[in-house]
């Protein structure tokens, strides 16, 4: 389907001719229009965002793996992340994706205080979840679950917990495996929200002075896509890390 | 001597237009923050021969020390750490960007009618990852090394740890995003930047074999990056998803580090393959024969070589029947190389055919390129594979299809497009000796290693049985020889930039957008857009253009 | 040439806060259905449910806070290739596993 043209011929860009953009500013020299300019750069997003998915996506290789070899072990480990912190989280991101949503509408609808105001929702809602990652984390460390600090395997060879099933010493040292996934999952997704967050703040700067409200959303829409994104990989996060056999 | 094509100016008046690319703008900022594809393709140009050189003398220390049985010249331990780094070094920093980041950085925003690539900020940013990677990579190599081979199997790389893999394994990561995001540009550009009238079916086989591995770059290398923070994370941590006392798999590291590391190989050969259609399209002033074909096989390269990374693992304990699996997947991966294979070779038929120098070097990718690709069936296969892998024959394989293939297509292509990126032609006569030299000191170099690794002499050793040495001896005067090919270029191609004669605008008369502007080209590449209104490969359009005399204003 | 394949009015179409707030809904909805099923016993269908709901709520993100509904057919292809590659890492890897170390402990 792509075998027709995609830049407008030269005639478009003839002065006083019907060109609809009349060089605004922010069209990049090389691109021919404005249209082929946010094509290009959304394609362009989409195709960064494809890296993102294999590169988690080795992670939830290992991760599917050693969940078969060590069940318990998983569960067990799972057992002991707060399924309430975590649902939080969850609500939390995927309100955060709303109001990204509302802000590329308000970006569209070239309302300033709009997209100021839904970016910094964006922005708050992105820290609480940084704060309660860091809470759950901190719990961690308290627990003695994180390899490498001290980890103890006392929890699950005589656990505290009546309902909770003891494990054999050595399936219960591979619940190191499964907090090393947990910190990598989560670590490598709390980076790409560190990442997104400072981006935000960027924007939100931009935005106070006008950048996005002249027809230039591309930075915004882009930007959501990034955001989107990072809220899917929790999507497949959470089930996964916490929802190991909660029944028990 | 056999008739030629080059159509040069009168040496006499001709001069290099008074604008172009490279003097548009002055100054070391002009350069070094630049967004110009062309003046970026020379930045890596510069780059990555600089890490071939380096590349190169390690590869020399190794067929130093193999002239004797014994490991005399230098320790075993050192002899690890040297061919490790001449494989990353030759894999990541060389071949990988080769072509992509010099010829196709340069040549695709030509090809398809645009200015530049769609992101030029971002293809800056590729050329300073990669030297950012490339001097971490040489880092690691002063602090001492890396004596796990370029492969970095698990525990040795990870619970034995007594080099710098880690610090390997970061200048790797930043190589390798510089690989996606060049990918990432060539996709966009490729697919939304094209002139009016350049539909898909009119790009030159070039831009083809680009965009298909440009697929490879964005789908592929992610992998490795998260494979090799997996190993630093487990090296420095000790996290024990690769360590079996801990209940983790080794098997699991080679997964994820073949997934990547089996497309990357098409990632080196498929934009030599793309040179290679050109090269031999011009000097048989033919169209190629089964355009469409050659496009749809660079794609399923493209995505069956994602489909047979476990033939790499087949000795490494998998289970039998995924062995099969990718026994026979690996077998269909030969279909589409052996469609272009026979393409080009119908395309030679009844061509006019001359033999510049890029042309002697496209003949040599045909014939070394097609004996690497038949020893990849052996590979393929099994039970031979069981007896073959891990020995000389695996060396031999990789460096036909990679050395033989894969840098004399690229040196195809620096010659092929030299006048266009210079406005000079290299001088003729020495680099046919050149090429000519390469092709003999490149058999004699590696065909002995067949014969090593089917009698049974291991890769990655210093010392070998005494029976063995003559065939090692062979293959080392091969490497002097082969040396010195590779010498000539890099004294006459600079030569050439002040002595060469002036090319003009279209010294080898072919088609395609890039030669119907000036030899070098303007900053902005185009007066005008272009407007696609032929063919690829169509001769009777140029003959008609060169008939009527029409002139792009310089 | 319909406005969907035409890559410069494609992503005119702007999506509005209904659609979006209705979306916003019935991801909340699944989030709290995720987790309250997981507290029912179902065996190994458990991890089938909840990837399921998963899934559902990546593809109520992609298709509509990400605009791939509305957008272009190479969009659609690119998102994919994306999750064919993904799909063949898992399959293929796993297909070594499955044949020789599955459920081992």
């Amino acid at each position: 389907m792509d075998s027709q043209t995609i830049a407008t011929a030269p005639e478009e860009q003839l002065p006083g001719g019907v060109g609809r953009h009349e060089h605004p500013s922010f069209l990049r020299h090389h691109f021919e229009t404005v249209g082929q300019q946010r094509e290009a750069a959304s394609f362009g997003m989409w195709v960064f965002l494809l890296t993102e998915v294999m590169f988690f996506g080795g992670m939830f290789c290992a991760y599917l793996i050693f969940r078969n070899w060590y069940h318990p072990a998983f569960v067990a480990g799972s057992n002991t992340l707060d399924i309430t912190l975590g649902t939080t989280n969850t609500a939390v991101l995927i309100c955060s994706s709303f109001t990204m949503a509302m802000a590329v509408f308000s970006a569209e609808m070239r309302r300033k205080g709009a997209l100021m105001l839904f970016l910094v929702l964006t922005i708050f809602l992105g820290l609480v979840f940084l704060g309660i990652k860091g809470v759950e984390w901190h719990q961690k460390y308290v627990d003695h679950h994180i390899p490498g600090m001290g980890f103890s395997i006392q929890e699950f060879v005589h656990p505290t917990n009546p309902k909770a099933v003891a494990l054999a010493p050595d399936m219960a040292e591979k619940t190191q495996i499964y907090f090393s996934l947990y910190f990598l999952m989560t670590g490598m997704h709390a980076l790409h929200m560190v990442i997104g967050v400072s981006l935000l703040f960027f924007l939100l700067w931009r935005a106070s002075r006008g950048a996005y409200t002249e027809g230039h959303i591309m930075p915004i829409e882009n930007f959501g896509l990034y955001w989107h994104f990072v809220d899917i990989i929790w999507i497949f996060l959470f089930p996964l890390l916490y929802l190991i056999s909660r029944y028990q | 001597m056999s008739a030629t094509i080059v159509s040069l100016p009168d040496q006499a008046t001709a001069t290099l237009p008074r604008k172009s690319f490279l003097n548009q703008e002055y100054g070391l900022k002009s350069w070094l923050l630049t967004g110009d594809h062309k003046r970026i393709a020379i930045l890596y140009l510069v780059s990555i021969t600089f890490f071939f050189v380096i590349g190169g003398i390690l590869a020399g220390l190794i067929r130093l020390e193999l002239l004797t049985p014994t490991a005399d010249l230098m320790a075993t331990d050192t002899y690890n750490k040297v061919f490790s780094m001449h494989g990353i070094i030759m894999v990541f920093l060389f071949l990988v960007p080769s072509v992509p980041a010099t010829i196709g950085n340069f040549l695709i925003p030509l090809m398809v009618g645009a200015r530049d690539l769609a992101f030029p900020k971002i293809n800056l940013l590729s050329w300073y990852l990669y030297v950012a990677g490339g001097l971490v990579i040489l880092g690691a190599m002063i602090l001492g090394g890396v004596d796990t081979g370029w492969t970095f199997t698990t525990p040795l790389s990870t619970h034995y740890l007594n080099t710098h893999v880690v610090t390997a394994a970061m200048g790797i990561f930043l190589a390798g995003f510089s690989s996606i995001f060049t990918g990432l540009n060539f996709i966009v550009t490729i697919h939304r930047m094209r002139c009016p009238g350049m539909t898909w079916f009119r790009l030159p086989l070039f831009a083809w074999g680009h965009y298909a591995t440009s697929i490879i770059m964005i789908l592929g290398t992610p992998v490795l990056a998260i494979t090799l923070v997996l190993v630093a994370l487990e090296a420095t941590l000790n996290i024990g998803v690769f360590d079996p006392t801990k209940g983790g798999d080794p098997l699991l590291f080679q997964h994820l580090f073949w997934f990547y590391s089996h497309p990357a190989v098409y990632i080196m050969i498929l934009p030599g393959m793309a040179v290679i259609s050109e090269v031999i399209s011009t000097f048989s002033r033919k169209r190629v024969f089964g355009y469409t074909a050659v496009a749809f096989s660079s794609v399923a390269i493209a995505v069956f070589g994602f489909f047979v990374w476990e033939h790499h693992m087949f000795i490494m304990g998998v289970s039998q029947y995924s062995a099969l699996v990718f026994s026979l997947l690996t077998m269909l991966v030969a279909v589409p190389s052996a469609i272009k294979i026979f393409n080009w070779s119908a395309t030679l038929y009844q061509g006019s055919i001359t033999f510049e120098t890029p042309m002697l070097y496209a003949f040599g990718f045909l014939g070394l390129f097609t004996i690497g690709g038949l020893t990849g069936i052996f590979l393929a296969t099994l039970g031979m594979d069981v007896h073959l892998t891990e020995t000389y024959f695996i060396v031999a394989h990789f460096h036909f299809v990679m050395v033989g293939g894969m840098l004399m297509a690229y040196l195809a292509g620096v010659h092929f497009w030299w006048p266009k990126m210079t406005g000079r032609m290299y001088p003729e006569g020495i680099s046919k000796v050149s090429a000519i030299v390469t092709f003999i000191g490149f058999i004699v170099t590696f065909f002995p290693q067949f014969l090593l690794g089917y009698l049974g002499m291991p890769r990655r050793y210093a010392a070998y049985p005494a029976d063995f040495q003559v065939l090692n001896v062979f293959s080392t005067a091969g490497a002097s020889i082969l040396g010195i090919g590779y010498l000539l270029p890099m004294l006459y191609l600079p030569w050439s930039l002040k002595y060469g004669k002036i090319a003009g605008d279209n010294p080898w008369q072919a088609t395609g957008l890039e030669w119907q502007i000036q030899s070098p080209p303007l900053t902005e590449n185009f007066v005008e857009i272009p407007i696609m209104d032929h063919e690829a490969y169509d001769y009777e359009w140029l003959a008609n253009k060169i008939e009527h005399e029409v002139q792009t204003v310089g | 040439m319909s406005e969907r394949n035409d890559p410069e009015h494609a992503e005119q179409h702007i999506v509005g806060p209904k659609v979006y707030g209705t979306v916003f809904g019935i991801l909340l909805l699944l989030t709290a259905t995720t987790t309250g099923v997981a507290f029912i016993d179902m065996g190994v269908y458990n991890a089938v449910v909840a990837l399921a709901i998963a899934c559902i709520k990546a593809a109520l993100v992609v298709l509509f806070f990400m605009h791939i509904h509305y957008s272009s057919r190479l969009l659609k292809m690119t998102v994919g290739a994306g999750l064919f590659t993904f799909i063949v890492l898992i399959l293929l890897t796993m297909s070594d596993y499955i044949s020789r170390a599955w459920g081992m402990w």
